[in-house]
């Protein structure tokens, strides 16, 4: 039964390293690998290459100033560099902070660690699709709300989150106040190689963005840090990026990042429009040819890249598993994937029913998919679901379902 | 037996939690019940099946759900045939085939010592379960349990049928041993996580040295 096929759909987990990133990385492991803080040759060429690179990203996020892009470990730690960072900083004056229920861990656990610390922390709820309300945001803005963190589109079901609106209201808060907070952060690591990330058409204070979801290498991520937002860093040492985050930078980790972002975002137009097509099929024909099955999240302000299924009857590790034998890779939010048997946040954000939160399958299309794959998928996925249902003796009547 | 023994050494691990913090790995048996499962009723098949006991336990929104038929010698008190439906993850549907594949072995196992048989052993039998699945194994012993329970309303024993007794904990909030038991299967290894699960002890702090002995208990009955 084990194939060598392999169709690769987890790409909102993490993506293959383009061959061009790669090659583009190579020489700053064993040639040019010179410490930038260095006053030679070799630490200068580093030095002079870190900055090109800050360069080239200020270009693509729409015209920012080079210092205002700081490198680090990855996503996770942007984002904990972003809320733990101003959070901390600005304590003294201000100590409530604003989120959704739908935000990555590297959100959500920082965002706890806070409130031990004596924080005030605000959950924003979603609406059935899993979109935030800038009306809600507006309504949980205080006085002393030092920062709003909102991601850009989920990793889960896809759904876009309105960012410029939010920054809007925010805008409004600030200027009605007469203060410079809250901070407005975006979580856009997902959103990299589809979505605009031009930072004055999203009017966001910081961003984060990572190599590892766009093809690029893992370990390095990047913040968005516009000028004046004050932070403080959670690694000391050398002083380097602005003293916000010490450490050696990983030069081959940036020369990556930066190649992979530039060919993401050349790419962005025809990426979106191909993968929205082969979506499109994918969601259609599951809808059309397994019986009681729906879509997750929204049906348009979605990623083209993601579709996330309900299947219901049965669970979502034996889906996965069986997928897997046919070297089919996909991941669900279901409860036995999980720490604490609960389904995922996000599912239950959504309100979808307990019954129904089981069985959700997310298919994260990219760069390397192809026609053939998802034909390849719509041919195997009927049988798996028959065989499994045929074993189940759950049989859910989805029009009692409130969905 | 010989070749169970070889199909139980661990491969690489083969699922990883979405929420990244856990990863478990499945023993090659459990993988070949789940993969081509032992005695289960298709659904279609439902109506045909001639049985004289059946049991359920779980429910589709707690995630896992189990449902058992069984054909009792009524002479022997033999299970002459099981058959069974799970909804649930991998080794939720092993643990319901290897119970199975046990009940029908030598003929038929008597209903007195199906009884006998503890989560533990269909663990055993699978060559073991990730810590945070051995409630999947405890969940086919409870269907199993249910349905033999079933045989006996059937056959007018009624003195036989064994009811779980729950005893209460904490008597202000009303907790019970089973929820400490569940908790420590959900992995609550520590009081306070204990506490954070079921409030044990928030209500009636009298209770704790019991709570907490129950806790050691349970670990010990389930993790060794």
């Amino acid at each position: 039964m084990k194939t060598t096929k392999e169709v690769y759909l987890d790409n909102a987990a993490t993506t293959k390293t383009d061959p061009k990133v790669l090659e583009a990385m190579l020489p700053y492991f064993s040639e040019h690998y010179g410490n930038p803080s260095s006053m030679y040759k070799l630490g200068h060429e580093s030095k002079m290459v870190i900055d090109e690179a800050r360069e080239e990203i200020a270009k693509i996020l729409g015209g920012v100033r080079p210092d205002e892009i700081l490198f680090t470990s990855g996503g996770t730690e942007s984002d904990n560099l972003a809320i733990l960072g101003s959070a901390r900083k600005n304590k003294e004056k201000k100590n409530h902070i604003i989120t959704s229920k739908i935000e990555h861990h590297a959100v959500l656990h920082p965002c706890e660690k806070l409130e031990k610390e004596g924080f005030e922390v605000t959950y924003l709820p979603v609406d059935k699709y899993g979109l935030v309300n800038p009306k809600d945001v507006k309504n949980a803005l205080r006085k002393d709300t030092v920062l709003v963190s909102i991601m850009y589109a989920n990793n889960e079901i896809g759904t876009i989150e309105p960012i410029s609106e939010i920054a809007e209201v925010i805008k409004n808060f600030k200027k009605e106040n007469k203060t410079q907070f809250p901070y407005f952060h975006t979580d856009a690591c997902q959103a990299a190689g589809y979505l605009n990330l031009n930072i004055n058409d999203l009017g966001v204070d910081m961003l984060t963005l990572n190599g590892s979801k766009i093809y690029g290498p893992k370990g390095i991520g990047i913040l968005y840090l516009k000028t004046g937002v004050k932070i403080e860093p959670l690694v000391y040492g050398g002083g380097q990026e602005k003293n916000l985050r010490s450490g050696t930078e990983n030069i081959a980790g940036i020369v990556g990042l930066t190649k992979a972002l530039k060919l993401a975002d050349e790419k962005k137009e025809e990426e979106t429009e191909r993968l929205l097509k082969l979506g499109k099929k994918l969601k259609e024909e599951i809808l059309k040819t397994i019986p009681k099955t729906f879509l997750n999240g929204h049906p348009e302000k979605r990623l083209p890249n993601n579709i996330n299924i309900t299947i219901l009857d049965i669970e979502g590790e034996a889906l996965i598993l069986h997928l897997d034998q046919y070297g089919i890779y996909t991941s669900t939010g279901s409860a036995c994937t999980s720490h604490s048997l609960d389904p995922s946040h996000v599912i239950l954000a959504i309100g979808l029913p307990y019954e129904a939160a089981h069985g959700s399958l997310r298919f994260a299309l990219g760069r390397y998919t192809t026609e053939e794959d998802i034909d390849y998928v719509l041919e195997k996925l009927p049988g798996v679901v028959e065989n499994l249902r045929k074993i189940s003796p759950t049989k859910i009547d989805m029009s009692k379902l409130k969905l | 037996m010989k070749n169970e023994n070889k199909k139980n050494k661990r491969s690489e691990s083969d699922v990883v939690s979405y929420d990244k913090k856990e990863k478990w790995v499945y023993t090659e048996n459990v993988k070949d019940h789940f993969f081509n499962p032992r005695n289960f009723l298709t659904t279609d098949m439902e109506g045909k099946f001639k049985y004289n006991a059946l049991g359920m336990v779980g429910s589709p929104a707690c995630g896992d759900m189990m449902k058992i038929w069984l054909l009792v010698d009524e002479k022997t008190e033999k299970i002459k045939d099981a058959k069974w439906q799970t909804f649930g993850c991998a080794s939720a549907i092993a643990s319901t085939s290897m119970l199975s594949v046990m009940l029908l072995e030598n003929g038929g196992m008597k209903v007195e010592d199906a009884l006998k048989i503890k989560p533990q052993d269909i663990m055993e039998r699978l060559g073991g379960l990730p810590n945070r699945k051995i409630h999947c194994s405890v969940l086919g012993d409870k269907a199993l349990q249910s349905a033999i329970n079933d045989f006996f309303r059937r056959t007018g024993q009624n003195d036989r049928i064994k009811v779980e007794g729950k005893k209460v904990i904490d008597k202000v909030l009303n907790v019970t041993d089973k929820d400490i038991e569940e908790a420590v299967l959900e992995g609550a290894d520590t009081f306070e996580k204990l506490q954070k699960k079921t409030k044990v002890g928030t209500g009636d702090p009298v209770c704790i040295p019991e709570a907490e002995q129950l806790l050691r208990f349970y670990k010990e009955k389930y993790f060794g």
